[in-house]
């Protein structure tokens, strides 16, 4: 016990506890804690995707057959335009830096709070607002346009196109204060002695994120604001019935959506880097080239978005350089993935259910990432573009990869967020039905998309519809999958083993405050020591945990038979 | 290659585990360079998945191991991981540039067809001035298409000749393709388009012959029937009426079912009433937004016809609406989806053509060129026959033919 008292905020009283410090619905509402608005995040998007999820599964249904199952075309349209519009605006974008960052940026830093907790809370709100807004426009009388708004199409049908786009403006602002929070947070508030190469990597992916947020996002603000004028006013943009052009929308749209992609990966594989070093009780590999390569994809990620419209018509020599520009970002992607890889070499590989979903991760993201070869390059493009190739591929960057990694992400934090730890044994059983749940269901629609499959089709050529079904039984055992994860994770809230501050021996200070975290996260500041050296920790037994000792107190007694017995559950 | 692994998964000969026929000559570099990645790929993916799982064993915490946490650091391992990536890429890259220049840019000798594309039907109009549904081309020739749209973005995509290209309305785009490869192949929409973006799929809407066989086909389709309402009909099919509008009664598609209604009074949705008369056809198809009828002015619009349509060609669609007024037996006859010479002569609807030298080509039991006659045949047998290579077949059909 006596070393427990080494670190000075391993103890604290149930009362600082930041679920329960204050109580009461207000207490929650007009709180300016950033773990709070964290969990108020979390539970948000986490809905958003339960519900985008059921619809994807409605979609998987009805291609069962080639044929109407129950739902019209228009119905499916529908249906998939909510699905994607859901899953893209309001789950991944804010899933990993809203939910997870809001909570740990802040502790990660040492530090009581966001730099604004007010605009924090705004933005949060924002979100709110903007789903509200968003949902019923959509909800109620039909979007058909697909996530994209692609012009003339979102100018000309009757669906709720300008409200659902000031919904997407609304929820911009959202994911701008966001990003500007936690760029200011990350630039003034780190600790002395936290230089900029001894921050967690998760911070550097933050970081990188937050600068696409603040830079991309007031494009796509720009872009809904001129799509909504273009339909109601008529200015002559987009539509090329009042002289516009089709091609300059999707100019716009792109400049920001392509961009967005790294808002949804980058978190993701920033979350990674610390699963993987953990666990594997390990250094990470690389440090500054992972550092340096997210603010690099960052940066790059800004000059590619033409490789959406390689069939668009845009000009050959454009075209041409937008296809060696995205070969570019390719290789620091590729290289993270050695990087991971080499943090387990000769490291305490821990193959618990946090470890499992990074493994994930990183199997389904290389395939995510080496299909984008074949859309990359531009003959094997013209032939896969708009097909389920790009289905396949793209569900495998962000449900394979950025899913999978949030996931990865709340079982790691889980027993800091929550102070309970999860049942091991449904924890992995859950990441093992969602790996073959999700491989079962887009492995096949790599092939219906070579075959020539299009996608958004209601409807199908029989051809078709075996690999079709595998997909549709393959998207319900990963519906499964999901939901035992949600399961193991509600079912330790209520008989959870209580957690210690340092479960898993992470070096990060987050570590070192009490799982939950008093509101005030440290008493004192704590001492900024090297996020990824694991020398000064020491193993005390499942019920407490991890303890870090540092160097200059290792006076403190050393359990060394205890400390050879990791745990290995 | 995989395909014998999988023969339950392949619909013919010609198709192998990842591709569909080969009938263009892009569809060669395509495919090898699209198996080359996936060997490129399988490598690294394989040489990622063993080293991911051999070091989880490997490395996995047990009792008595204890692991090194200190940081690593090998230059040369960071240098390879970092160069060889990069040297594929750039081959990839350059390889793909290859084909892509080759896909976009059409020979000089280009038979052009102009393509127009609206919701949700494709229109192709050849150097005669034949206008069909289907696209038909003759073998091993090079083939342009002119595509315009009519109102939203669509995209012509025939997997079998492996390229693509967005048609955008307001501009033109080109595509060519030298189709080597007698047969008839699926032609798609890939751009989403609206309600029915996934009823452009035109099941053997590509028809490949041999030169005989277009130049018949091309001679017959050029000439509509000279009865007005077969003419109408056919117009009605051509031009896209036919994925909006159903011939049943009552039937609602995207727009409401031409049956029935004609000389009945309507509600329009201002909630005025309408004669369904010669005139207000008339408006219906060259403005149709002035009088939406009730209940469908959230139906996606109908396009204008304005400026499209020759006076005697609206006359004809008239002719043909009127015909179908309580008419079962017409009605019967084109629900199925044509209108055959057959058919139209039991009904009454058919006018011989003058100069008889014209029907010569067309002398095979079938509807006005919606459906190349003789060729399916053909060309299932050249089909059946060596891949990619069904020119061998071509000098002795056309010399039979002629
Ligand atoms: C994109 C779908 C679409 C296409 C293609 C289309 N229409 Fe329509 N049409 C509609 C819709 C929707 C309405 C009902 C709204 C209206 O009256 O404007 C309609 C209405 C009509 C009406 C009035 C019917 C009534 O009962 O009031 C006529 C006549 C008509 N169309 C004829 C045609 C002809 C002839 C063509 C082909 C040359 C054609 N349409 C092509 C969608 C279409
Ligand atoms: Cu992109
Ligand atoms: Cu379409």
């Amino acid at each position: 016990m006596s070393a427990v008292a080494t670190s000075p905020s391993y103890s604290q009283p149930d009362s600082d506890n930041f679920l329960v410090n204050s109580r009461g619905f207000l207490s929650w509402a007009l709180t300016l804690d950033h773990k709070r608005i964290g969990l108020m995040y979390l539970v948000g998007v986490m809905s958003a995707f339960g519900l985008a999820g059921i619809l994807a599964l409605v979609l998987r249904a009805e291609l069962m057959t080639p044929t109407k199952m129950f739902l019209s075309n228009q119905q499916y349209n529908q249906v998939f335009t909510l699905h994607g519009a859901i899953m893209v605006f309001l789950f991944i974008i804010p899933s990993v830096p809203a939910a997870l960052g809001n909570f740990l940026v802040p502790i990660m830093l040492g530090a009581k709070d966001v730099a604004f907790p007010r605009l924090n809370l705004c933005s949060f709100y924002l979100w709110v607002v903007g789903a509200i807004f968003f949902l019923t426009a959509m909800l109620a009388t039909g979007l058909d346009t697909g996530w994209t708004f692609y012009t003339p199409y979102s100018t000309t049908t009757q669906g709720p196109v300008v409200a659902a786009t000031l919904g997407v403006f609304v929820l911009g602002f959202s994911s701008i204060f966001t990003g500007l929070n936690f760029i200011v947070t990350i630039n003034t508030m780190r600790p002395p002695g936290m230089s900029w190469f001894k921050m967690p990597l998760f911070l550097w992916a933050t970081y990188a994120t937050s600068i696409i947020q603040v830079l991309a996002t007031p494009v796509l603000g720009i872009t809904v604001l001129l799509l909504a004028a273009e339909r109601v006013l008529h200015i002559g943009i987009f539509d090329p019935a009042y002289n516009g052009d089709p091609v300059t929308y999707q100019h716009f749209f792109w400049f920001y959506s392509h961009p967005a992609v790294y808002i949804m990966i980058l978190p993701g594989m920033g979350i990674i880097s610390e699963l993987m070093s953990v666990h594997s009780h390990k250094s990470i590999f690389g440090y500054r080239f992972i550092a340096y390569s997210s603010i690099a994809i960052a940066l790059f990620g800004f000059l590619v978005w033409g490789h959406h419209m390689f069939t668009a018509g845009m000009a050959n020599v454009t075209t041409i350089i937008f296809s060696a520009l995205t070969f570019s970002v390719s290789i620091p992607s590729a290289i993270k993935v050695f990087n991971w890889l080499a943090t387990m070499y000769q490291g305490t590989v821990k193959l618990n259910t946090v470890m499992l979903y990074a493994l994930s991760f990183i199997f389904l993201f290389t395939i995510g990432g080496l299909t984008g070869l074949w859309l990359g390059a531009l003959s094997t493009d013209r032939m896969l573009h708009d097909t389920y190739f790009v289905v396949a591929h793209f569900h495998y960057v962000m449900v394979g990869g950025t899913l999978v990694g949030f996931l990865g992400g709340i079982f790691h934090w889980w027993p800091k967020m929550t102070g309970k730890m999860f049942n091991e044994t449904w924890g992995k059983i859950s990441c093992l039905i969602v790996f073959v749940g999700f491989n079962l269901t887009f492995l096949p629609q790599f092939v219906m998309g070579s075959r020539g499959m299009p996608r958004r089709y209601a409807r199908y050529v029989e051809d078709f519809q075996e690999l079709h079904q595998m997909s549709s039984v393959g998207a319900f055992v990963l519906g499964i999958g999901l939901f035992i994860a949600l399961g193991v994770l509600l079912h330790s809230l209520f008989r959870g083993r209580k957690a210690p501050p340092n479960p898993w021996g992470g070096a990060t200070l987050e570590w070192q405050c009490a799982s939950p975290p008093p509101y005030y996260n440290f008493k004192t500041p704590p001492r900024v020591n090297e996020p990824y050296d694991y020398t000064p920790l020491h193993f005390r037994g499942d019920d407490k945990g991890w303890e870090y000792v540092h160097p200059t107190e290792s006076d403190a007694p050393r359990v060394d038979e205890v400390e050879s017995k990791p745990a290995t559950n | 290659m995989l395909a014998s692994n999988f023969p339950a998964l392949l619909a013919d000969k010609n198709t192998t585990f990842f591709f569909p026929p080969r009938a263009s000559t892009f569809a060669e570099e395509t495919d090898a360079f699209f198996l080359y990645i996936l060997w490129i790929s399988l490598f690294f993916f394989a040489l990622i998945v063993i080293a991911m799982v051999y070091f989880a064993i490997k490395f996995r915490a047990r009792p008595g191991y204890q692991g090194d946490s200190r940081p690593l650091h090998n230059n040369a391992l960071e240098i390879t991981w970092t160069v060889i990536p990069t040297l594929i890429v750039i081959w990839i890259f350059a390889r793909g540039v290859y084909g892509y220049i080759d896909m976009v840019t059409p020979p000089t000798d280009t038979i052009d067809i102009n393509v127009t594309a609206r919701k949700w039907d494709w229109s192709f109009q050849y150097p005669n001035g034949a206008i069909a549904d289907t696209l038909h081309v003759p073998v091993d020739k090079n083939i342009r298409l002119l595509m315009r749209s009519e109102d939203v973005l669509h995209s012509f995509y025939v997997p079998a000749f492996r390229a693509k290209q967005d048609v955008v309305p307001g501009r033109v785009t080109t595509y060519w393709v030298r189709p080597i490869l007698r047969g008839e192949y699926d032609l798609f929409c890939a751009e989403y388009c609206g309600d029915q973006h996934s009823e452009m799929i035109k099941r053997k809407g590509v028809v490949v012959h041999d030169q005989a066989g277009y130049e018949a086909w091309l001679a017959k389709a050029a000439q509509p029937p000279r009865n007005p309402v077969a003419h109408g009909y056919w117009l009605y099919s051509r031009l896209g009426c036919k994925s909006c509008h159903a011939v049943e009664p009552g039937k609602r598609v995207v727009g409401p079912s031409l049956a029935g209604t004609f000389g009945e009074t309507l509600k329009t949705a201002d909630g005025e009433s309408v004669v369904f008369d010669e005139n207000y056809v008339r408006e219906s198809v060259l403005e149709p937004q002035r009088k939406a009828r009730e209940g469908y002015q959230n139906a996606s619009q109908m396009p204008s016809f304005q400026g499209k349509l020759k006076n005697e060609e609206l006359d004809a669609i008239i002719a043909f609406l009127k015909a179908l007024k309580d008419n079962p037996a017409l009605i019967d006859a084109v629900k199925d989806g044509d209108l055959t010479e057959d058919e139209a002569k039991a009904l009454g609807y058919w006018t011989e053509e003058s100069d008889a030298g014209e029907s010569d080509g067309g002398a095979a039991p079938a509807e006005d060129g919606a459906a190349a006659p003789d060729e399916p045949s053909d060309a299932a047998s050249a089909t059946e026959s060596t891949p990619p290579d069904g020119s061998e077949n071509g000098p002795t059909e056309t010399a039979t033919a002629n």
